[in-house]
């Protein structure tokens, strides 16, 4: 492993609070939410007992034109999305007869997802129910795999240095920008697209998720259903987004005179071998993904300054995780929760948070947590609250957990 | 049989629909992979389609040997019931 800084240049969101990262950012700042009633009729059919979810601010078929729209999941136009916005934002054009901005032997990508392409599977199996195999699409294996959104932009920004799409759950978003760092410290790429995406808001997946005992019921008012660290909160809010950013060597970078937002200075990956969904009491896999990655970077506990933490909203996940951080690091960083606002993005949750979070650095200025009227006492940290918070920061983490005990830690620092 | 004009403006609606391709380009003599730029995944689908809008059956072997949209509307003609 060479000491190659990994440096930001390119960022890109579609999300529940806006079409952009600039909208998403002005909507987190703000203290806009997300959440909204779902407006579909399966809620009453199946008897659900969650009817809330954060769903897109902007239908993905705004973007993409209708044929190549019904050629993709909807996890893999949100993906496709991102990443368009993030490499022009780069400052990159896309590929053509003429050429490419980067060497495709030296461009990766690394988007991950949670569960992938589920809603379509379901589609075409009432298809194969209904009117039998014929009119199954033959685009429902590479629609639904999981690796389909990283590999429809590897093909997009004609990218031949490897295509990955971790999958770690709520974790995904995190451990794609973790691999695409160690794809360029590696000296295997000088430029990686990386992030995540999830968009399969559905009755089954809000049925599993609720019989799970994860989801907030609180109905009949969705803007604070998500309430992170509050005493009343009651579970997450299931959302759909994605994230992605270029992440390229400081030198190819300065050699291009890119503009540079931060550096990922670290990452941490660790598993907890304890329980399928639930996470080690002792919080030792959270702690230990943390340190890891203040170890990577070289710097200290007290050199981080912010956490945007995972906090989901759920009873125990919160509390846990609060505990690990002043385990980790000592209860000064100033801590955000950013899915009070946005809903948890599951496997787009950890990309559009580590934007977030390298942004609060960019900006010095931290978003306050929604909907955090009184703090649980067992949370014993800086949450900000209310208002946003500005701060000088040299170094942040951004936590990423996940249904089987993933936990990722991404530590961002200025340029 | 049916009248060649009447399936080729059928044929032509169902590659606008699957593949995007503006129902005046789709012509007799196109290639659908090399003019109209369709894949074999696509091919699929308008087959299907077309099958079902003409009554016709299209195997794969048959399939395979349609290259313009001339040879689609000719088979289809020649096969519809």
């Amino acid at each position: 492993m060479s000491n190659t800084d990994v440096v930001i240049t390119g960022i890109g969101a579609t999300t529940p609070l806006g079409p952009d990262v600039t909208s998403t950012w002005d909507g987190l700042l703000a203290g806009r939410s997300g959440v909204r009633a779902l407006e579909t009729d399966w809620a009453e059919t199946y008897d659900l007992p969650v009817r809330i979810g954060a769903t897109l601010a902007e239908e993905p078929t705004e973007k993409i034109p209708r044929v190549r729209a019904r050629r993709l999941d909807r996890c893999e136009q949100v993906a496709l999305i991102a990443a368009w916005q993030a490499w022009e934002d780069a400052g990159f054009a896309l590929p053509s007869d003429d050429g490419e901005d980067v060497e495709p032997e030296r461009l990766g990508v690394s988007i991950g997802t949670g569960i992938g392409g589920p809603v379509t599977l379901l589609e075409q199996d009432d298809n194969l129910e209904q009117h039998g195999m014929r009119k199954v699409s033959p685009l429902t294996v590479p629609m639904l795999m999981p690796n389909g959104p990283a590999a429809h932009v590897g093909i997009e920004l004609r990218a031949r240095a490897g295509v990955h799409s971790p999958a770690s759950a709520c974790a995904s978003g995190a451990e794609g920008i973790a691999k695409a760092f160690d794809m360029i410290r590696s000296g295997k790429a000088d430029v990686v697209v990386a992030g995540g995406a999830e968009a399969c808001i559905h009755p089954i997946t809000i049925a599993g998720f609720a019989q799970a005992r994860t989801v907030s019921t609180r109905n009949d008012d969705p803007e604070h259903a998500s309430r992170p660290f509050d005493v009343d909160r009651d579970g997450f809010v299931l959302g759909e987004g994605a994230g992605v950013v270029v992440l390229e060597s400081a030198a190819h970078a300065e050699a291009r005179g890119a503009r540079v937002y931060g550096k990922v200075a670290g990452t941490g990956i660790t598993s907890d071998a304890y329980h399928i969904t639930g996470n080690h009491p002792d919080g030792i896999g959270q702690i230990a993904a943390m340190r890891e990655a203040i170890e990577h970077a070289g710097i200290t506990a007290r050199d981080v300054g912010h956490v945007n933490a995972h906090a989901t909203s759920t009873v125990v996940g919160d509390v846990g995780e609060a505990a690990a951080i002043r385990a980790a690091l000592g209860d000064h960083p100033v801590v955000t929760a950013p899915k009070s606002a946005l809903g948890h993005l599951v496997g787009g949750a950890g990309a559009v948070e580590g934007i977030a979070t390298l942004l609060s650095i960019y900006h010095g200025i931290v978003p306050a947590t929604l909907n955090l009227g009184e703090l649980d006492p067992k949370v014993e940290l800086d949450v900000v609250a209310g208002e946003p918070r500005k701060v000088a920061l040299s170094a942040a983490i951004s936590n990423s957990f996940g249904f089987g005990g993933h936990n990722t830690a991404l530590l961002f620092t200025t340029a | 049989m049916a009248d060649k004009t009447e399936l080729l403006t059928g044929l032509a609606e169902i590659v606008e629909e699957v593949a995007g391709v503006a129902k005046d380009d789709v012509t007799a003599e196109k290639s659908f992979v090399d003019d109209l730029d369709i894949d074999s995944l696509s091919m699929v689908e308008i087959a299907v389609q077309a099958e079902d809008r003409f009554g016709v059956k299209i195997p794969d072997d048959e399939l395979a040997n349609l290259k313009t949209v001339g040879d689609a509307v000719d088979y289809v003609a020649a096969n519809s019931k």
